[in-house]
Parts: structure tokens; sequence; C-alpha cells
């Protein structure tokens, strides 16, 4: 048995140090996250509970973390100021603060790892979390993550223009921020979720012009529907217009007379669905599973609360929210639905890298490259799909689909869509686009490690520091190898 | 998956990353009947995560790689974003001694290398701030997109008529009479004359079935990349402490720091997380380009790069079985890929490389290697209190 080797270039005792640890970390500060922080407090535990609202306004303006559309008041500008209001508005926080809870408002959780598979040298659960001037690192032994859950996007014509919006986003703007900006709604969708908002618009004393269904029948019985408020099955958006301040009308169809009708509206709302915002379970190594019923890829938990990592539990929506078996059906539906009306060339799939529909079809490279040589112009998704199943993580390498600042929050579930009716399969089988993190787009000067170990910086290394790996060829094995020794500190290969 | 009716080929290469598939193309160009084999899609592992540079001068393929990369757009057919030469800048005395080391054994090899003041730097790295001591321009070398230019090998071979056959992983290597003779996979079993194994972390195990010793190590290395900024004059801009380029597209995709060993079955890597070291990349980053401080990172990534003991790369044809040719690069295979494709294909077809002395990247150099080299080197998967320990030493 000889001596084992010690490589001071790998991460093995170089894990961050946490700037603190606390026995339980809840994300998140919706009533799930409120109430699991209650419980864990009152059981004893030591509880720091974070939640990102209120968010920065440029965050806002990616949809980030959910999809705003552009329809709030410029309050949400002034971050500082806006955290009172969001703490008024989170009932419970309160009674969480008297019962013990350590709360940090306008705090994002930008990543979370455990030890585990390819993180040997990690030594114990930390969680990264950030707020508009650094970041920072928090150890926890349990996490209960209360993340909540996002609406599901669909492109139509004119859909990428401030006033298109998503439901929990204009629940957020409503209900915490006090800052949605527009008067007159249009909702697409006709399920619960469709519903929920509809009455929440009105009971806001908002106008909701008409609930839009492309199917022929709503998904929920009428009555669930605000009195008064027409309802539209069968019908299809066609195109949504307006002017600088973004949408001012909308365009449907009926999808079996042809006839068309516009409707006067500054908001037009995507309640077709939501799907649990599990960024931060991927980041984390815990296992997803595509179950339709709780809206898309969500947690593997036996009961909602526990996870496959015995650090990290569940609380809300993040686990999933039933919308019924034929949940993803019925988005790709309306996928469909919303792709035969056409305009492949203008509904602009992914926004922020500006990648159509029909691009994204053709998987057409970007246009910083020019136009496609003849064999690249030959190259089509059907092709694609006989050499292997449609994956969503290569056909964003091709079209830049997905990769923009937003970090694929308004695309990520329509390319799968659209991708599955492309090549006729169920939407149920395309594998999750993975997420890494930061799973916030937070600048370079604020995830900065300023705070860095000096083991860190003493022993890093542009590569792996492997003794003799970048000598010239032609001095291997010649006296003049050790020449290269140490010439270059860690700084050698570039 | 069922079983195909797949003919075999006459040659097969297990592994479609970037090495395999350009070995597969350069064999096709040569109306080679060739079949490449890969356990999921192709250019998933480190070939499709790196840094994307092309500017490995201490290798015998660099005046081959230098000579083609300005060609592979028009040979493949496809773009694969190539952009010409790299600016080194230092940002202190240490880095800029170490620097003009650099340069000077780029002089001796005979590249050419210009020295650059602070003036120069900011003008060809917009970015840069005024804490520049100097820089060095290396008028040769460069950097690409891995992801489009792994598919553009893919789809050139194909165009070529040689075939991708994608979640088919190498189960077992044939043998027969002292001869490769096929490939076993879950799709059944393909025949061929000739196999190059360019798996991976996964060919140390293929080749330990033929009796053949190629010690690896595989380990992860992570990056990280910022929203677009506006293209700056040379994107390929290197220094403290960091490798990376900026893409076409304006992206800066930045990696360097602390790696971490992993054990890898046959079927690749179960995950390949990114760490907290994000942070440490930003912070040198936002030093190194200050005027980029205030960009979104928006994603990081981590890609397996497998390791020979000397960190050097195995391009070899072996004595036996004697039709079969092993290539392994060692973290440097994405830049020198199309040099290291025409290199197997010489020896496949013609038993030697043309271009290139390839005598020291012998499998033979670790035949005396011990067995728990790995071990030795402290190249195994590493907890923390080990790396205390360690550290402290």
């Amino acid at each position: 048995m000889t001596a084992r080797g010690f490589d001071p270039k790998a991460q093995a005792g170089k894990a961050p140090n946490p700037s603190r640890h606390v026995e339980v970390l809840v994300i998140g500060a919706g009533p799930a996250g409120i109430a699991a922080a209650l419980a864990a407090v009152r059981g004893g535990a030591e509880v720091l509970l974070v939640d990102e609202n209120p968010v920065a306004g440029g965050l806002m303006g990616l949809d980030v973390p959910l999809y705003y559309g552009g329809r709030y008041t410029g309050a949400v500008q002034a971050k500082a100021r806006m955290v009172e209001p969001v703490f008024a508005a989170k009932a419970g926080l309160a009674e969480a603060i008297e019962a013990g809870v350590e709360i940090e408002l306008g705090v994002y959780c930008w990543g979370a790892w455990v030890p585990g598979q390819g993180l040997a040298s990690l030594p114990a659960p930390v969680a990264g979390l950030a707020d508009e001037e650094r970041s920072w690192l928090v150890g926890f032994d349990r996490l209960i993550l209360a993340a909540g859950a996002r609406d599901v996007a669909i492109g139509f014509p004119g859909w990428a223009q401030p006033g298109v919006m998503g439901a929990r986003a204009l629940e957020s703007l409503l209900t915490v921020y006090d800052a949605f900006s527009g008067r007159r709604l249009v909702i697409l969708g006709s399920g619960d979720l469709a519903a929920r908002t509809a009455r929440l618009a009105v009971g806001r004393g908002l106008e909701v012009v008409a609930v839009i269904e492309t199917q022929p029948a709503f998904r929920v019985a009428d009555d669930r529907f605000p009195a008064g408020v027409e309802r539209l099955a069968g019908h299809a958006p066609v195109l949504a217009s307006g002017g600088i301040d973004g949408v001012e009308r909308l365009t449907v169809r009926n999808l079996v007379t042809g006839a068309e009708r516009t409707l006067a509206c500054d908001t037009i709302v995507e309640a077709i669905g939501l799907t649990p915002a599990v960024e931060l379970l991927d980041v984390l190594g815990a296992d997803l599973a595509m179950q339709p019923r709780l809206g898309g890829h969500a947690p593997v938990s036996p009961d909602g609360v526990a996870t496959s990592l015995p650090q990290v539990s569940l609380a809300g929506d993040v686990a999933g929210v039933d919308q019924g078996p034929d949940a993803v059906v019925y988005r790709q539906a309306w996928a469909r639905a919303l792709g035969a009306v056409g305009g492949d060339d203008e509904v602009i799939v992914c926004q922020c890298e500006a990648v159509s529909r029909a691009a994204l079809l053709a998987v057409r490279q970007p246009t910083y490259l020019g136009p496609p040589s003849e064999a690249m112009a030959a190259r089509g998704l059907d092709r694609l799909l006989d050499d292997g199943p449609a994956n969503q993580d290569q056909i964003k390498r091709l079209t830049r689909a997905g990769m923009g600042p937003c970090q694929g929050r308004r695309c990520r579930e329509q390319i799968a869509l659209t991708l599955a009716n492309a090549a006729n399969i169920s939407a149920e089988t395309i594998p999750l686009a993975g997420y890494r993190a930061p799973v916030r787009p937070l600048p370079l000067s604020v995830l900065a490690a300023w705070d860095e170990d000096p083991v860190m910086a003493a022993t890093w290394d542009v590569w792996f520091g492997i003794k003799g790996q970048w000598t010239p060829y032609a001095d291997i094995g010649t006296d003049r190898e050790a020449l290269y020794d140490g010439l270059f500190g860690g700084d050698m290969h570039l | 998956m069922t079983d195909l009716e797949t003919p075999g080929a006459s040659v097969i290469v297990v592994g479609g990353g970037v090495t395999g598939l350009s070995a597969a193309w350069w064999l096709a160009r040569s109306g080679v009947d060739v079949l490449v084999l890969d356990k999921g899609i192709v250019g998933w592992e480190a070939s499709g995560r790196n840094g994307g540079g092309a500017s490995h001068y201490h290798s015998p393929l660099f005046a081959e790689e230098q000579r083609l990369w300005p060609l592979m757009d028009e040979m493949l057919g496809y773009s694969t974003e190539y952009r010409r030469e790299r600016v080194v800048f230092a940002t202190n005395a240490l880095h800029h001694q170490q620097y003009q080391r650099m340069a000077q054994m780029c002089r001796d090899l005979g590249w050419r290398v210009d020295d650059l003041d602070p003036a120069q730097v900011r003008e060809f790295v917009p970015l840069a701030g005024d804490n520049v001591v100097s820089g060095i321009h290396l008028r040769f070398g460069g950097q690409a997109n891995p992801q489009r230019t792994v598919q553009a090998y893919a789809w050139a071979l194909q165009d070529r008529g040689g075939r991708i056959l994608q979640h088919a992983p190498a189960l077992r290597i044939v043998t027969s009479g002292g001869r490769v003779t096929g490939v076993e996979t879950p799709r059944g079993r393909f025949g061929c004359d000739h196999l190059v194994v360019a798996a991976g972390p996964q060919g140390e195990a293929l080749l330990r079935q033929v009796g053949a010793r190629l010690p690896l190590a595989p380990a992860r290395a992570e990056m990280i990349v910022t929203e677009p900024a506006p293209l700056m004059p040379v994107g390929g801009a290197d220094g403290n402490g960091l490798y990376g380029r900026q893409t076409l597209r304006g992206n800066l995709a930045y990696g360097g720091g602390p790696h971490e060993w992993m054990d890898i079955g046959p079927a690749g890597p179960e995950r390949r997380p990114s760490t907290p070291v994000l942070r440490n990349l930003s912070r040198r980053l936002a030093e190194l380009l200050p005027k980029a401080a205030q960009l979104r990172v928006i994603r990081s990534w981590a890609g397996v790069v497998e390791n020979t003991p000397d960190g050097r790369p195995v391009i070899d044809r072996l004595s036996d079985p004697g039709n079969l040719t092993v290539a392994t690069m060692s973290g440097v295979g994405f830049g020198l890929s199309p040099a290291s494709g025409h290199a197997i294909r010489d020896l496949v077809l013609d038993g030697a490389c043309s271009f290139a002395d390839l005598g020291k990247l012998s499998i033979k150099r670790f035949v005396d290697l011990p067995e728990d080299w790995r071990e030795r080197a402290g190249w195994t998967p590493t907890s923390h209190e080990e790396g205390l320990v360690g550290l402290r030493l």
C-alpha cells in the first residue's frame, strides 16, 4: 500500500466558507414558505426565511422570476421603497418574526448544493444568496424550498411586447407589489387558473374583457368565472397590436367560422398552465420527473414534501400544482392551435435571442452568422429528429433559443411544446432542459467572491496544473523538460 | 431501444465527441465507410462543454491545426464560429513576468507574438480597464464555438455518407484471431475492419477488454457565461488566472480554477455539477474586464475531462490488436480536433501520421505505470477533510 497523494489544485479542502450557518433555510415567503418556517421555528429550530421580493426592476424587465410582461408601475424601480409594502402584503410575516423566524426580503437564492455525485469535496450543504450589492453563502442543515410555480407562456403574433404576461405574475403584481399598471384584461385559458385569475382581477376592480379558449369547450364550469365576463371557446388569439406602451387590442379568430373580432385591452394574461419552479432543485440534483398532473417536470416526492435529497424538502406549489392529468396535453393543444394560426416567421419564441418559431423549426443558425451555407440551409428539425429523439438542450445550442438572460423562463416550455408538435409526439416525452447556477441572472460584481479564501488564491491554476502538460513536444524526454517547471506559475495554459 | 439491422462499417468510431467525429469525417473524406457510435448525443460531454480555445502550441499537431482552422467552415460546410488570434494581458507584475516568458517560448517555437502596452490592450479588448500592466498578442491560435463545431463535424460526416448512431453505448469490443471484428451495443452488434476508440473517460475500460492499458482520470472543470457585450476586436482575451473567450454573439465564457476528480461508470457522468466556484470565477472576470463587471452571469457549466497521467494526449495505433486506434486528448481535444482527426485517419489508413511525429504520444509510455497511480497522484474523489489535511502539509 502506497501513500495516497494529494492534488493541491483540486477543489478538496477549498470548499467555500459560508459566512454563516442556519439550521433551517426556507426559500420563498409565500403562504407555504411562511407556514413551513413557522412550523420549524416552533419545533425549536433556528430558521432563516428569505424571499427575493421585492426583486430589482431590472430583473422584472427580464421577466425574472415571473412573466411580468412589463405591466408594472414605476414603483417597482425603487426596490428599497418596495420592501415595506411587500412585507405588509405578505400576511403572516409579522407573526413569523414574532415567533423567532429571521427574515430577509429582496434576497435572491441563486444556487444550492449538497454533497453527492461529483461533489465529493463539498463538506456540507450550502446555498448561494445575493442582494443587489453582493453575494454570500449560507450553510444549512435543512432546506425547505417554497419557490412556487411559474407561468407557461406560449407565443402568438404580437406577443413579444409589453402587456402580454402570465397569471402568476399578475397575481404577484396585484397582491404582493400593488403595482399592476393594466386596466382591461383578456385572459387566455379556461381552467382553474384562468377562472381564479378572472375572479382576482374583477375583485381588484379591473375589467376582464374576455376569456379565450382555443379548445371547443371550457375546462371548468362557466359559473367559476365572474358574471358578465365574455367567454369565447373555440377562439384563438391571432394578433396583439398596440403602440409604444404595448398592447392596445387583441384580434381573436373563431376557429370554426374563421370570423375575427378585435377586443380593446391593455393586457393579455396567459393562464394556460403553471409549472413548478424547479430550477434550484435541478441545481441541487434532486430527482425530477415529468408529472403532467403537477404541471410538467416536477420533483419526485412521495408526499409533496420530501425530495430525493434528505436535506431538502418542499412546501407549496414548488411540489406541483394539480392541474389535472391532461395538463400537458392541454398545453400542447394550445401550442398546436397557436401554431396553426400561423405567423411562424413573426412569432419570436425566444425573445432574448430573437429566435422565431420558424427559425426554431428549421434549426436555423442565429442571424449573427449571416446567411446559412447551402448545407446548413438543408438541415432542419426533420433531419435532426432522424438522428435521435428531440432534445431541447441540443436544439438550444444550435439555434440559441433559450440561451438569453431571462434564462429560458419565457420560452423553455413553449420550445418543448413546439418541438413535440413538430415531431408529432407528446410533449411529456421531451426531456427537461437543464438549469444551471446562477438561477437568477446576477452581475459579475455581485456574484464575485470578494471574500475569497486566501488558500483558493494561492492554489488557483488556469487549468489542472499537471506537471509537464504544456512542455513543447520537441522538448519532451530531453533535458530541456525541467526548464518549464514552475516557469509560468499557475498561468501557463491560456 | 430495439436491436437495429444496421450493418457494420469498414471503420467504427466509438465516441461522438469532437475527436471521434473529426476522425470519422476525415475517413469519410477518404471514401471510407464509417460508423460513429455514441452513448448519447454527439458532443454531449467535454467536446461541447469547454472553452473553445484553439491555441495549443506545445502540441505536435499544432501546425496542422493552425493550417486547418481557417479552412474548416468551408471544408465542413457549416459554421464553427472560428476567430483568429488571442490577447493575453497582465493586471499585475507577476502575471506580466509569466506572460513575457510565455511569449518568449512561443517565439522560440517559431510563432509570432507582439508585445502590447496597456492602451493597445484596451484597443483590442475594450472591456479591459485601467489596471492593465501589459499584454501579449498571439498572432496565431484562436477560438471557436464548441457546440456548433461538434455538430458541424457530425453533419459534415453525414453529408459524406458516414453514419452516426446516437444512444448506442459500446459495451464490448468483439475480437477474433487477435483482431477486432466488431462492437456490441444495446442496439445490436456492429462488425468492422478497424476500430477507433475515442470514447473519453469510457476509453479506459474498453481498452482493458483487449488487454491494453489506457490510464485515465476524469475530472470536472467549470465555466461561467455572461449576457452579451458588444463585440471586441479580439474575442480570445485571457489573463488573471482565466481562460475563455467572447462568443460571436457577445457572451463572455470563462473558466479556470480548481477541478474535482470523479469516478465515472460506463454510462458516463451521472451529473456534471458546477459549484460556488462560480463566485471565484466571477471575481476574476470582473477584475480582468472591469468594464464588464455589471454584466449578468446567466449560466455556468461543468465539463468532464479525462486526463492521462502526464496530461498529454494519446494518439496511437496498437500493435495488438493491430486494427485498433485509440485517441484521448487530455484536455486539449477541442482546439486540436481538425488535426487530431487527420492524424487518426492517417494511422487507420496508412499506419503512420503523414504530417507529424506522434511517437511520444504512444500508449506504450504507460506500461510500467503502477496500478494505483491515481491514488498516488491524489487524482481520485477527495473529501473536504482530506483536502484540509493535504493543503496543510
